[in-house]
């Protein structure tokens, strides 16, 4: 254990004595130390270069089985000691909550998983990334005389410590790290301008490329120059890996158990059920070392593992933490997710796997004969209704004319029900990759029966 | 009456000279140091049940310098001399050129205080609870119907001190307080969610009276659209409703005067200046100044005070929304709008409080006036790319107008229309006005800002629904 893993360890540990002795009847310290680095860069200069480090701690106590949570960044003996009067304090304001206890140590050890930090994120000079990110830049404006501009090309990396304690004898620490890249390329002609985004994913600067993510970027933008409003009908869809993995997302947090015991999911009271079309395989998996947030274990120290979530079209499991596990008479998957020490854990999935069909992106459009590519979908937080499953979000992509990818399209909404959504994908494309929206997702493009299309006049009825 | 008054300074002033003169030692054309302090506290009801107790503290700083065209930012956990030292010389250490000596600090304007009757933090968090169960009762007497009700409420206080190498020492005292309310209501197979919120930058003051009524409202949302039909789709004259209706300009016009988006040609309103980009009979502003608005503030994180801007006068684009690193560029001032979400971020030009003034249509005739149309009266939010002006809106709660009545609720609908053309098309502006909270994201940073208007109409536009 490296010498800040065992020095976060140690603070949790003290975190958890000053909860314990101030009134908690049990008590868990998250602690975290981060380094992180972004890069700005525009027009073949260095717009803005952040560089930091930090650490907080958060507690979480209990009171019989009144709950409290405080956080705070003073990891001083005082700190710690006002930190665990916050919590306890905290915790007298909630109600009983029968299935509110402090989770158990595991009976397993956690998993070790390889490759979550790669030495070369602290060991790649800043130099070097500005250069990655500049070439980037450059590859994007290279790829076509229509590409006028980048708005601009970000990079951030971060280095990040954790450890957790707890007063019933959890205890572990681990590190991982991330990089990744992104920018919105521009292009023109005569006055119109289209954008086009480009992104790629790691764990160190080394493992992006800059070639493939200058040219996504240039490459979308121009391809969607001139393009029209599609008319108004329902028809087949095909989505690219990136809305795939929105979907995803949105699939991925309808199964929290949290939000299916409380009446707020369309998945509620449907396990075991026939729902999905048997082309859809998805699962969690928070073991993956490909995946940003996998961990030997989560945020409450229950191990990570791999979850089975959709398969032969049936509906196999919800994901838990150890509240809604003990709630609902299950065991904790290991998907307590924490965004920070600054909040407490909840449920949330971890790296989402959607299997990989057999046909290449051209067979799916072959199939789908007359529709929609959809590459980009807008206004997912308000166009996407949790409890019900229904949305209805903006859509920009090209026409699919007799199998073929035509012209762009764009200004037009893609809307539905997630269940039935669920039950119309017809295949799912074969080539995947991991994707960081919509949480972590490992995705594919998907050929969707008919999706609802509202652009331009309804079409004659 | 004041939180702010006698506060303790955050930072010692001769320390944070110290800071700025090694922030320099090696060049650059300026230098800043941001410090903060925030707290905050959070609960939730679910179930009936209060949840989630939460507290927060933390302090910490920013560092800034800008050389050329480049901004380097460090910052650091806690305010510890020897961390802040750290960070100056480190971004120092950047650079090779010759010292520059930065302006003495100026006198120490006296901060402008933020009025509040009710510090939160001194309420007992047992009355917060009690405030969350008559929100929880008043949701479900609401109706049979309701099957799940929820509510949260959130406080927080944020003091920030700025320093800068132009003589700048200013400091701002923000204690905002905010309420949420969330219902579903069922029938048979039917499931449909209502939302209400109620914020501002005032103290707990602002629940005096019957905050609970946001509650009703919310099931009274969700109660309603159980008897919806599927949204209308195509192109058809939209009644935006007041409030939360603003969120409209605020994505598709508000975003667009951004100054960093406007620089890099990222913006469909680049080069428009002066130009007529709407009817007469609209004129927007954006006003960091609005006593007790969810995005007011005394000074932006830049240590600028905030002002109102007319960004729209009768239909003429007269202004952009800058911080001092763009107006710097655009030989300009700022217009106090360098907000930053925290000493982590760097300051970005953002909205504070963005509005349509109120114009003189009544909002019933605006409706009779259309024959085959929709009626936005709120949204769940919404989205722009600002560089095609593409936008898109999931609508909580429309209705069809026909024959200029407001005839069934629709569910599931979108706004969808590119901002320079939608932007054209409105055509009436009632007389009527109201504020609301939203939460802005941008760049990895999120703001709270006001969002308001009366009634808007906008003469075609794409609703996007699923009967097609």
């Amino acid at each position: 254990m490296s010498e800040s893993l065992a020095g976060l360890e140690e603070a949790a540990r003290r975190a958890v004595e000053a909860a314990t002795g101030g009134g908690a009847g049990e008590a868990e310290a998250w602690a975290e130390g981060s380094r992180n680095r972004e890069v700005r860069v525009h027009a073949g200069t260095v717009e803005s270069l952040t560089e930091a480090s930090g650490r907080g701690i958060g507690i979480r106590a209990w009171i019989g089985t009144r709950t409290g949570y405080a956080y705070g960044t003073d990891l001083s003996e005082r700190g710690l000691a006002d930190l665990a009067e916050a919590a306890v304090g905290a915790a007298r304001v909630a109600d009983e909550d029968e299935s509110s206890v402090a989770p158990e140590p595991a009976g397993e050890p956690a998993p070790e998983i390889e490759g979550l930090r790669d030495e070369d994120v602290s060991g790649t000079a800043t130099a070097e990334v500005i250069d990655l990110a500049k070439r980037i830049e450059r590859v994007a404006l290279g790829r076509d005389r229509r590409v006028s501009g980048v708005e601009e090309v970000v990079y951030v990396d971060e280095d990040t410590d954790a450890a957790i304690v707890t007063s019933r004898g959890v205890s572990g620490s681990y590190g991982a790290s991330a990089a990744y890249s992104f920018l919105q390329a521009m292009a023109s002609e005569d006055s119109e301008v289209q954008t086009g985004l480009g992104f790629g994913v790691g764990r160190s600067p080394r493992q992006l490329d800059a070639q493939s993510i200058g040219a996504e970027a240039g490459d979308e933008a121009v391809s969607m120059l001139g393009a029209s409003k599609p008319e108004s009908r329902s028809c087949p869809v095909v989505l690219s890996d990136r809305v795939t993995a929105s979907f995803a997302g949105f699939i991925g947090s309808a199964l929290c158990a949290d939000e299916v015991q409380r009446g707020r999911s369309p998945f509620a009271d449907r396990l075991g059920d026939q729902l999905a079309s048997p082309a859809l395989l998805l699962a969690d998996d928070g073991t993956d070392p490909g995946g940003l947030a996998s961990g030997p274990f989560d945020g409450e120290g229950t191990p990570r593992g791999r979850t089975p979530l959709l398969r032969d079209g049936k509906l196999l499991a919800y994901l838990h933490d150890s509240y809604t596990a003990r709630r609902g008479g299950a065991s904790s998957t290991g998907n307590a997710s924490r965004s920070s020490y600054r909040s407490p854990p909840s449920v949330s999935a971890s790296n989402l796997m959607l299997e990989p069909g057999e046909h290449s992106l051209e067979r799916l459009f072959a199939q789908a004969g007359d529709g929609v590519y959809v590459t980009e979908v807008a206004g997912l937080h308000s166009g996407v209704n949790p409890v019900t499953g229904r949305y209805s979000v903006g859509a920009t992509g090209r026409a699919i004319r007799g199998g073929e990818l035509a012209e762009p399209q764009r200004e037009f909404t893609i809307a539905g029900d997630l269940l039935g959504t669920l039950a119309a994908v017809r295949a799912v494309g074969s080539e995947s990759r991991w994707v960081p929206f919509g949480g972590s997702v490992l995705t594919a493009p998907m050929l969707i029966d008919e999706l609802a299309i509202s652009g331009s006049q309804a079409a004659p009825q | 009456m004041s939180s702010g008054a006698g506060a303790v300074e955050l930072l010692d002033r001769e320390l944070a000279a110290r800071v700025l003169e090694r922030a320099l030692a090696r060049g650059g054309d300026f230098a800043e140091l941001f410090c903060e302090e925030r707290r905050g506290f959070s609960l939730s009801i679910d179930e009936s049940r209060v949840e989630r107790p939460q507290s927060g503290s933390e302090r910490g700083a920013g560092v800034r310098v800008i050389d050329g065209k480049v901004t380097r930012l460090a910052h650091v956990d806690g305010l510890a001399e020897e961390d802040l030292l750290r960070a100056a010389d480190g971004l120092a250490s950047a650079l090779a050129g010759e010292a520059k000596k930065p302006l003495a600090l100026g006198a120490a304007e006296p901060p402008e205080l933020q009025e509040i009757e009710i510090e939160p933090a001194s309420v007992p968090a047992e009355r917060k609870a009690d405030v969350l169960r008559a929100l929880d009762d008043r949701a479900r007497a609401a109706g049979p119907e309701v099957s799940q009700a929820s509510a949260s409420y959130s406080e927080g206080r944020r003091r920030v001190e700025v320093f800068n190498t132009e003589g700048v020492a200013a400091s701002d005292d923000r204690t905002r307080v905010r309420l949420g309310a969330q219902v579903v209501a069922r029938r048979d197979g039917t499931v449909e969610t209502g939302f209400e919120t109620l914020g501002a930058h005032r103290g707990f003051e602002l629940l005096d009276g019957d905050p609970a009524r946001i509650a009703e409202q919310a099931a009274r949302k969700a109660l309603e659209l159980l008897d919806a039909d599927p949204a209308p789709a195509g192109e058809m004259t939209v009644v935006v409703g007041g409030g939360f209706g603003g969120v409209l300009f605020h994505e598709m016009t508000g975003h667009g005067l951004e100054a960093d988006a406007v620089q890099k040609g990222a913006s469909v309103y680049a080069g428009k200046l002066g130009e007529r980009v709407a009817e007469r009979l609209l004129t927007a502003y954006d006003d960091g100044r609005m006593p007790g608005e969810w995005g007011t503030g005394a000074i932006d994180d830049e240590g600028t005070p905030c002002r109102k801007t007319p960004v729209i006068e009768e239909g003429r684009l007269t202004s952009y929304l800058y911080d001092r690193l763009r107006a710097r560029r655009d030989g300009t001032e700022s217009t106090g709008n360098g907000r930053r979400a925290s000493f982590r971020d760097l300051p970005i030009p953002r909205m504070t409080n963005t509005y349509i003034q109120p114009g003189d249509a009544d909002p019933e005739a605006m409706i009779a006036e259309v024959d085959h149309g929709f009626y936005a009266v709120s949204f769940g939010g919404g989205q722009v790319e600002p560089a095609t002006g593409d936008f898109v809106f999931g609508v909580s709660e429309g209705y069809l107008i026909e024959g200029g009545k407001v005839t069934r609720p629709c569910r599931g609908a979108t706004l969808i229309g590119n901002c320079l053309q939608a932007l054209a098309r409105i055509d009436a502006v009632g007389s009527d006005f109201e504020m609301k909270t939203g939460f802005c994201g941008k760049s990895g940073q999120t703001a709270p800002v006001g969002t308001g208007q009366g009634h808007v109409r906008i003469r075609g536009i794409t609703v996007g629904g699923t009967a097609v």
